[in-house]
């Protein structure tokens, strides 16, 4: 007790954390860039983005395509990757309608503000470790920069970003982009929310945020799998904030035309268009960075011949297959589930995900502390009473009364429903029974006329 | 090499770039698009139908989004502090983990309440 009590007046300072086996100060080798191997690595990187946003169209249409029965693009070029050329460049060449009721100067930062946001996360995230560069004895990694807040850097980028579909709805001066973007905007930060709840254990394992160092700690186990309700909670939340069906509740055609960007065309709705995609390759790049290992070789290959796939350019071949399993991963929530209504998606956010990620923060944060302390009981003195608990949970699960009345609902059970569920009416799906409207037992008309039809029923 | 560059100069050159290419979009397309305008195509949306006259200054939106925007700016301070423990609780240690905890109670009580009084509901 007295431990315990001298340990929270005076925090003693444990020894720091020993780096990693095989650990290289990455700043380092980074600072020796010079200024021209900077630039050249900008462009690199908006040129690898532009190229990946085009493809990423192309493959979003091919794949949903084949999901829903199609064939999708074909016509122009092998496999109709040339058609994507042709949607970029008709952009380009559309007629740039300025709305008059616009603000002159935000009605033209907005877009600007959207794709330079989407452009700089991409400067942190390590696509490789060091190389050569061919035919120079120069050595860099596969990476802008890296810093002591690199990831927080991330979710600024990521935040910053959310003032260019406000102020772009706001600058139009019309209705719909206005609640667009207001949508937009709660949105999006609702999401951020969870998704920087949900990067909190990540630090805690890693014990750093330099994105380098992130990898380096995942070398033997992915966080993904160490940290399993953590990385949920991310592939959650960068659905919300992408805008990406189920959530494109921004973009819901049927209710706001297309959101913040109704007013916009040729190339200022490009850049949004092209935000978009390169926010969905940024969240799915920062997911294989945090949690599937980074740039690292997945686990059968990352033993062959002591790691050799490890080295060398390698790694970008990892990455980018990481990267593109996410991205499929989006294209196949789209072409499953439907959109969320508006009410349903802040209750996810607000009500589940957060007190989860919460929850989370405390339950790891509590534990590991406990584990640093050495005070976290053995296996042995765990697995007796986790074994009783867990057989009776069971036992109480299998055996729980299900009270009467309460029927279970399946195929050929007539159940009757609420058909004002939460004040939303909702239609009847096959099996169901609506309930008889109030309004027509009221009446001596229609009680007369509901007798008739249930004759009619009957016979 | 001994001279080390500023790690965040990269950041700056990258912000270059980026915003050379975005303008440089812009600029472009006003130049090889075609100029065709008239008073329908230039007025705000609105399926068709002349445009209901918006309010100066953008209008009106529901207080809801105040609301959660109020409540954000108070979630993600907490994610910021939450960030530096993260990064040294092991050297914070049980001091650190019953500060961080009593600083996610503060805040988990007013979520309480505005979850109890409607906040969230849409």
């Amino acid at each position: 007790m007295v431990n315990i009590v001298n340990a929270l007046v005076s925090p003693t300072p444990s020894p720091s954390v020993t780096p990693p086996e095989g650990f290289v100060p990455w700043e380092q080798t980074l600072r020796g860039d010079s200024l021209l191997l900077v630039a050249i690595k900008a462009v690199a990187i908006l040129v690898f983005l532009l190229l990946s946003v085009l493809f990423a169209v192309w493959f979003e249409r091919k794949v949903i395509s084949r999901m829903q029965e199609r064939i999708g693009p074909n016509i122009h070029g092998p496999f109709g990757l040339f058609q994507l050329v042709g949607d970029a460049l008709k952009l380009l060449l559309k007629e740039d309608v300025s709305v008059t009721k616009r603000d002159r100067v935000l009605y033209i930062a907005a877009p600007l503000i959207s794709v330079i946001c989407a452009f700089l996360v991409f400067s942190v995230i390590p696509i490789g470790p060091a190389v050569r560069i061919p035919f120079t004895e120069d050595v860099t990694p596969l990476q802008l920069t890296d810093f002591p807040v690199a990831a927080l850097f991330i979710l600024a980028c990521a935040a910053v970003g959310v003032y260019g579909i406000v102020l772009g709805g706001w600058a139009s001066g019309s209705t719909y982009p206005l609640v667009g973007a207001v949508r937009s905007s709660a949105q999006i930060i609702s999401y951020e929310l969870a998704m920087g709840l949900s990067l909190v254990t990540v630090f805690m394992m890693s014990s750093s945020m330099y994105t380098q160092d992130i990898v380096a700690a995942q070398a033997d186990l992915w966080f993904g799998v160490l940290l399993l309700p953590a990385f949920l909670l991310y592939i959650v939340a960068m659905v919300g904030e992408t805008n990406r069906l189920p959530f494109d509740l921004p973009e819901a055609e049927g209710e706001l035309v297309a959101g913040y960007m109704t007013e916009y065309s040729s190339i200022k709705f490009a850049w949004y268009f092209l935000a978009e995609y390169i926010n969905m390759l940024n969240v799915s790049a920062v997911a294989t960075t945090l949690f599937l290992g980074g740039w690292r070789a997945p686990w059968p290959l990352s033993a062959v011949s002591d790691g050799v796939l490890n080295t060398g350019y390698w790694p970008v071949l990892w990455f980018l297959a990481k990267v593109w399993l996410l991205m499929f991963f989006f294209v196949w929530v789209r072409g499953s589930l439907m959109r969320l209504r508006y009410d349903q998606f802040m209750r996810l956010g607000w009500k589940l995900l957060i007190p989860i990620g919460l929850g989370w923060v405390v339950l790891w944060g509590v534990a590991r502390v406990l584990y640093v302390k050495d005070w976290l009981p053995s296996v042995k003195q765990v697995t007796v009473p986790a074994a009783i608990v867990l057989g009776l949970a069971t036992v109480v699960v299998l055996f729980w009364p299900s009270k009467p009345g309460e029927e279970k609902t399946g195929r050929g059970r007539v159940k009757e429903i609420d058909a004002t569920a939460g004040g939303f009416p909702v239609p009847p799906k096959p099996g169901e029974k609506l309930p008889p409207s109030p309004r027509s037992t009221r009446t001596v008309d229609a009680r007369s006329q509901a007798k008739e039809k249930g004759d009619r029923d009957k016979g | 090499m001994t001279e080390h560059m500023n790690p965040y100069v990269p950041i700056l050159v990258m912000i270059g770039v980026a915003t050379a290419l975005a303008v440089a979009g812009v600029v472009v397309s006003r130049f090889i698009g075609p100029h065709r305008y008239n008073k329908a195509k230039l007025s705000p949306y609105e399926s068709g139908m002349e445009a209901t006259p918006g309010a100066a200054g953008g209008g009106r939106v529901p207080i809801r989004y105040y609301l959660i925007a109020m409540t954000f700016i108070v979630f993600d301070i907490e994610i910021v502090f939450l960030y530096p423990w993260a990064i040294a609780y092991e050297r914070l240690s049980l001091f650190g983990l019953v500060a961080i905890l009593s600083f996610l109670a503060l805040i988990t009580v007013p979520f309480v309440y505005e979850w109890r009084r409607g906040g969230f509901d849409w």
